[in-house]
């Protein structure tokens, strides 16, 4: 018998048991929906934690001065005075795994322009930060290595600093103070949001690295060539514990540190980090997919159910149609054909359902979703499958009757 | 004459509830084409175990059954069903026609099960409509037919895949006697006017009496076997009847 012919009969008799076949069909359909609006908050929870990696800068390596101890105190990672400009250009030069390096010293200023004033983070660095941050140009331009030889007093501002300054007013080509000394506003970068960890990374003004030591954080006793963090770029997303393989011995080398000694710096891979997050999100949105799973194949045991006493109910009709001539395969069909209807119409449901419950969740929740493609495909395949393996025995069980007992079954 | 069923030395044995039933004991019968057979006898007689076994819904226990030439005893499940769907005709007591179709799709039900395009199935399930005369209502249900045309119906189901044999099994046990007598006209005009084979089990002799050959079954055994030389035509009884309202005779 040809399928469509089975499909309009499967339909015929799931029409006759309205309210049961949809009720049948409703444990599918919150399966199905719970498994999709499920894996979408998974899945968004990724993709969010994804853009956050994107947002700090892809291939990212940072290399910070390591803890020093002086006079016995041991003070905190980060503060040394151990790494220098030098260190980056020779870093840039002569590890193959590391594309671009920009050092940087980072100061908290009150910054003024007319009667606005604000307190937000200096960086100064070099005109390859903004490569290696993907940071763009809103407006103006970005400051120069000429900039940077000649510690011009130019500033770029992240958005929120431009904000609180100037207002909606476009900022560039304007004097603005910072620590009281006048810098000229050269360009506004585009806004980036929250980092991974919720800081707000459009809060800062970007200023040549001479200028910064010169004007805002002071030049180290010490050191006068020290920097606070190296950003370090690898070639690509494989080369990365390639970069950090390099950087380690050179920085070793560069340092004279001895076998037994410790490294005075940092080398820190935050792509890592986040990718421990992102995995134990995808875990959490496998887990939940899961969990929801279990309700589909309860929906699935509802259609067994169902198809039994459609099954007995049907009987003489089975041996009717035996009698007439059908073969086994034909009744099995026309059962199994029943219940994968019944299951596809409450998975094609259940998926309407569940688009609809993740587009409430993220506006009511505030909480990203994501409804794939492949889970849509993947709740269409499995609610099949779960028609398919649900109606195979009541199918079997029909399409073995006896003809005799079947006709005579009252 | 052509022989359309050969029985040579059947037996058929089965178990109800541990007990074992010699239904039929060494019944040997044969039956040519274009006959009208009636098959009698009382409860537990065998009448209904020769039924089964004649239409290749049950197998013989031992001796031959030749269906048209064919040995259906060495056949397994579903070349039977397809033996019962080319070959046989089946019209039961109970019409046995499915509730909520209508009566055209209750007739290409068997058509179903072969590969006949469509529009063929169509046509010949319409043809087989107005043999029996109830081409006016193909799109009714069986809810919205009365028991006669509801038989009938089942006839034009058992007529459409053009059957070597129609086996009847008490096809008026559940009509009262003038619509009987109405079906018992369609078998008859059936086998006389295309040839068709038909074989009747009942147990009422008003109803053999329509039949050309008379078989009697007793305790599993062939009793008695007669050629009625004159059996009554049904069409003439009907004329004869008191005109009633219930049914208009299309006959």
């Amino acid at each position: 018998m040809k399928l469509l012919a089975s499909i309009r009969i499967a339909l015929r008799a799931l029409r006759v048991n309205r309210m049961r076949s949809a009720l049948t069909m409703l444990g599918i359909i919150i399966g199905v929906a719970a498994v999709i609006a499920m894996v979408a908050v998974g899945s968004g929870a990724t993709a969010r934690i994804k853009e956050q990696i994107q947002s700090i800068g892809s291939n990212l390596i940072m290399v910070l001065p390591g803890s020093i101890t002086t006079s016995g105190m041991r003070l905190g990672g980060g503060v040394g005075v151990t790494l220098t400009e030098d260190d980056g250009r020779a870093i840039a030069a002569e590890c193959p795994a590391v594309s671009l390096v920009a050092p940087t010293v980072r100061g908290g200023a009150q910054v003024m322009f007319g009667n606005n004033n604000w307190a937000t983070s200096i960086v100064g660095t070099t005109p390859d930060y903004l490569k290696i941050r993907e940071l763009s140009i809103l407006s103006g331009r970005a400051f120069t290595d000429d900039d940077v030889a000649g510690a011009g007093k130019v500033a770029l501002l992240g958005s929120t600093v431009a904000h609180n300054l100037f207002g909606d007013a476009d900022p560039v080509g304007q004097i603005m103070r910072i620590k009281n000394v006048p810098f000229t506003v050269v360009g506004e970068l585009i806004p980036k949001g929250q980092s991974p960890s919720g800081q707000d990374q459009d809060d800062v003004i970007l200023i040549p690295l001479s200028t910064a030591r010169r004007q805002v954080t002071g030049t180290s006793q010490a050191n006068a060539r020290s920097v606070g963090t190296l950003m370090v770029q690898a070639i690509g997303p494989q080369a990365m514990s390639a970069a950090e393989a390099e950087i380690r011995p050179l920085l070793r080398q560069r340092h004279r540190l001895q076998n037994d000694q410790d490294d005075d710096f940092t080398v820190r891979n935050l792509a890592e980090v986040f990718a421990a997050q992102e995995s134990s999100a995808r875990v959490m949105s496998i887990l939940l997919g899961a969990i929801a799973s279990v309700s589909l194949i309860v929906g699935g045991i509802g259609i067994m159910n169902i198809m039994l006493v459609s099954v007995t109910e049907r009987t003489r009709e089975i041996g009717l149609r035996l009698a007439i001539g059908a073969k086994t395969r034909d009744i099995l069909s026309q059962f199994l054909v029943e219940a994968v209807t019944l299951s596809l119409l409450g998975g094609v449901t259940g998926i309407a359902i569940g688009i609809g419950a993740s587009l409430l969740i993220s506006y009511l929740a505030k909480w990203s979703t994501l409804v794939s493609p492949t889970a849509i495909m993947l709740a269409f395949v499995f609610s099949g499958l779960v028609g398919i393996f649900f109606g195979y025995y009541p199918a079997r069980k029909a399409a073995l009757l006896d003809p005799i007992d079947a006709l005579r079954y009252e | 004459m052509d022989r359309v069923i050969q029985l040579d030395h059947l037996v058929k044995n089965y178990h109800m509830g541990g007990t074992p039933v010699h239904a039929l004991k060494d019944v040997s019968l044969e039956i040519g084409r274009g006959e009208f057979v009636a098959i009698m006898g009382p409860s537990g007689s065998g009448k209904s175990t020769l039924m089964n076994i004649l239409g290749c819904l049950d197998k013989p226990t031992s001796g031959a059954y030749l269906l048209d030439g064919i040995a259906v005893g060495q056949l397994d499940r579903d070349e039977l069903a397809e033996i019962r769907n080319q070959k046989i005709g089946f019209v039961f007591q109970q019409f046995n026609l499915l509730a909520r179709t209508s009566a055209l799709e209750n007739v290409e039900l068997p058509l179903l099960y072969t590969t006949t395009p469509a529009r063929e199935r169509r046509d010949r399930s319409m043809a087989a409509l107005s043999a029996v005369g109830l081409s006016e209502r193909y799109e009714h249900y069986p809810s919205q037919l009365s028991g006669g045309q509801q038989q009938r119906v089942a006839i034009a189901r058992a007529i459409v895949t053009h059957p070597r044999i129609i086996l009847a099994d008490e096809p008026t046990g559940a009509l009262d006697s003038r619509t009987s007598i109405e079906i018992m006209a369609i078998f008859q005009r059936l086998n006389r006017e295309a040839g068709m084979t038909v074989i009747v089990v009942t147990h009422e002799p008003d109803i053999a009496a329509y039949a050309g050959r008379n078989i009697h079954f007793r305790d599993g055994r062939l009793q008695r076997d007669l050629v009625i030389a004159s059996p009554l035509d049904a069409a003439r009884e009907l004329e004869n009847l008191p005109a009633e309202e219930n049914e208009e005779v299309t006959v």
